[in-house]
C-alpha cells in the first residue's frame, strides 16, 4: 500500500486512454448513432405525410367518383329528356303527316265527287233530253229545252 | 493454498495484499521486491508491476472493443457488439447530459473511459481470488495483485488525474474569478482570507481525495472479504473427510491439480447434462454441491457457495462504484465550469 511510481504511470496511462477514446472512439459513435437518430426520426417523418398523402387521394377520389356520378346522373337526365323530345316531335310529325294525308285524300275525294258530278251533270243532261226525247216520241227542238235542261242538271 | 505454502492465514492474506513491485532498493539496486518489507524500502522509487500492467491491459481491452465498435458504426441497423457499445455509449451520453451544463467535447469520452475502464478493472475482483496468482506462481511470479483498482495508487492517480482538469477549466473558465472564489467564498470579507482561503482549499483537495480513497476503500474491502472466505476454504484441508474430503484422504497436503480437474469435469459434465435436458435443475445443483464436498470437504464447499454469493453481490458493488466516480468526475468538472 506503498504510493510510488505507480501513481504517475496510471496518470499517464489515464491521460492517454483519455485522449485515444475523444479522438477515435466517442465522436465516432456518437456521430453515427445521432445520424441514425435523423434518419429515423425522418423516416418516421416520411410515413407520416405519406399517410397523410393517401388520405388526401382518397379523399379526392372519393370526390371524384362523386362528381362522375353526379355527371351521369345529370347525362342520362338529359338523354331521357332528350328521348322524350324526340318522341314527341315524332309524334307531332305523325300527326301533322296524318293530316296532310287526310287532307290530301279528302281533296283528292272532293275533286272525285266534282269529277262525278260534272260527269253525272253532263251525262244527266244527255239522259234526260233522250229521255224526254222518246217520252215525246217527237222530236223537240234540242236547241230551246238545251237551256232548260242545264238548268235542271246545275240543280243536282 | 497460495504460493510458498504460507504458514498461516495471516500470511496467506498478506501475500494476497502484495503487489509485484519493481524497484530502486536501496541495497539490491533496480530489482523485483521479495516480499512486503522490501518494497516498503524501495520507498517512491518503484512501481507496481501488476497493478500497471492490469490496468493498461484492461484499458486497451477499452479501446479495441469501443475502436472495433466505432470502425462498424454505421447510420443503419447497428448489431453485436455495436448494439452493446451504443447502449453504454448512450447510457454516459445521458448521464452526462444531466449533470454537465457546460460546453465541453472532453467531459463525455473522460466520462465513458472512466465508468468502462474501472468497471473493467473492478471486473478482475470477480475472479476467483487464487486462480491468477496460483497460475503466475507457477509460471515463476511471486506476487500478484489482478484488481488494479484495490492499489490507491491507481485510483488516486485517476483522481489526481481529475483534479488536475478540474483545476485547469477552473482557471480557464473563471480566470481570477476561482482565486476570488478560493480566498472571498463562505464569507465576503478580506479580514476573513486566510479562513477562507483554509476552509476552500481542504475543500478542493477533498475532492479527489474522497474520489479515489472511495473506490479504493470499497474494492480494497471487497478483495479482502474474497480472501477471508478464501481462508476458510483454506483452513478445511487436512480435517478429515468432513473438513478436506477424499482430496485431503488421499493426497495429504500435496495439491494435486489433476484430482481438482477431475472435479471439474464431473461438475461440467452435470451441468451439461443438465443444459440439454437429462436431468433435473435440483439434481444438478445437488450433484455439483455433492462433488464439490467430496473434493474440498463441507467447508470447502460452503467457501464456494460463500464465494459464489459474495460476488453476485460484488457485480452491484463493481458497477455501482463505476458509476459513482465516473458522475463525481462529471460533477466536479460541471462546478470547475460554473461561472459566478
Amino acid at each position: 500500500m506503498n504510493i510510488n511510481l505507480t501513481l504517475f504511470g496510471q496518470m499517464v496511462t489515464f491521460a492517454f486512454f483519455v485522449w485515444f477514446c475523444m479522438k477515435f472512439v466517442w465522436p465516432v459513435i456518437i456521430e453515427a448513432m445521432e445520424e441514425r437518430q435523423k434518419k429515423i426520426a425522418d423516416g418516421l417523418d416520411a410515413a407520416d405525410r405519406a399517410l397523410r398523402d393517401l388520405e388526401l387521394a382518397q379523399n379526392k377520389a372519393t370526390d371524384q367518383m362523386k362528381e362522375a356520378k353526379q355527371e351521369a346522373a345529370g347525362i342520362i337526365d338529359q338523354a331521357n329528356k332528350r328521348a322524350n323530345q324526340i318522341i314527341d316531335e315524332a309524334k307531332q310529325q305523325a300527326v301533322a303527316e296524318g293530316d296532310r294525308i287526310k287532307a290530301a285524300a279528302q281533296a283528292d275525294i272532293e275533286q272525285e265527287i266534282n269529277r262525278a258530278k260534272e260527269e253525272l251533270r253532263a251525262s244527266v243532261a244527255g239522259l234526260a233530253l233522250a229521255g224526254a226525247e222518246k217520252v215525246l216520241e217527237a222530236s223537240i227542238d234540242e236547241k230551246s229545252n238545251r237551256a232548260l235542261v242545264d238548268k235542271l242538271a246545275a240543280q243536282l | 493454498m497460495a504460493g510458498e505454502n504460507p504458514a498461516s492465514t495471516t500470511e496467506y492474506i498478506q501475500h494476497h495484499l502484495t503487489n509485484l513491485v519493481y524497484g530502486n532498493h536501496p541495497e539490491n539496486g533496480w530489482s523485483f521486491a521479495h516480499g512486503a518489507e522490501e518494497a516498503a524500502e524501495m520507498g517512491f522509487m518503484a512501481i507496481h508491476v501488476d497493478s500497471m500492467a492490469w490496468s493498461i491491459g484492461l484499458g486497451i481491452l477499452f479501446c479495441l472493443l469501443f475502436r472495433t465498435a466505432a470502425k462498424r458504426a454505421t447510420t443503419g441497423v447497428p448489431s453485436g457488439v455495436l448494439n452493446f457499445v451504443e447502449l453504454i455509449v448512450e447510457f454516459i451520453d445521458g448521464a452526462v447530459k444531466d449533470s454537465f451544463h457546460g460546453h465541453n467535447k472532453m467531459v463525455a469520452p473522460l466520462a465513458l473511459t472512466i465508468f468502462v475502464w474501472i468497471f473493467l478493472m473492478n471486473l478482475m475482483d470477480l475472479l476467483p481470488v487464487d486462480l491468477v496468482p496460483e497460475l503466475l506462481m507457477l509460471a515463476g511470479v511471486n506476487y500478484q495483485k489482478i484488481v488494479p483498482s484495490t492499489d490507491p495508487n491507481i485510483t488516486l492517480g485517476m483522481a489526481l488525474g481529475v483534479f488536475i482538469l478540474m483545476l485547469y477549466y477552473s482557471i480557464k473558465i473563471k480566470g481570477t474569478g476561482f482565486i476570488s472564489e478560493l480566498t472571498m467564498h463562505p464569507f465576503n470579507h478580506w479580514g476573513f482570507i486566510p479562513i477562507n482561503l483554509f476552509m476552500e482549499t481542504v475543500g478542493l483537495l477533498a475532492k479527489p481525495f474522497s474520489l479515489g480513497l472511495r473506490l479504493f476503500g470499497n474494492m480494497y474491502a471487497g478483495e479482502m472479504i474474497f480472501i477471508l472466505i478464501a481462508t476458510m476454504f483454506a483452513a478445511g484441508a487436512g480435517a478429515g473427510l468432513i473438513g478436506g474430503g477424499i482430496h485431503a484422504q488421499i493426497f495429504g497436503e500435496q495439491t494435486s491439480a489433476l484430482f481438482w480437474l477431475a472435479i471439474f469435469i464431473l461438475v461440467c459434465g452435470v451441468c451439461g447434462l443438465n443444459l440439454k435436458g437429462k436431468i433435473s435443475t435440483g439434481k444438478t445443483v445437488l450433484l455439483c454441491m455433492v462433488f464439490m464436498a467430496l473434493g474440498g470437504g463441507l467447508t470447502a464447499l460452503g467457501g464456494g457457495l460463500m464465494q459464489w454469493g459474495w460476488a453476485v453481490f460484488h457485480i452491484l458493488v463493481i458497477t455501482l462504484q463505476a458509476f459513482i466516480f465516473m458522475v463525481l468526475t462529471v460533477v466536479y468538472l460541471s462546478m470547475a465550469h460554473e461561472d459566478h
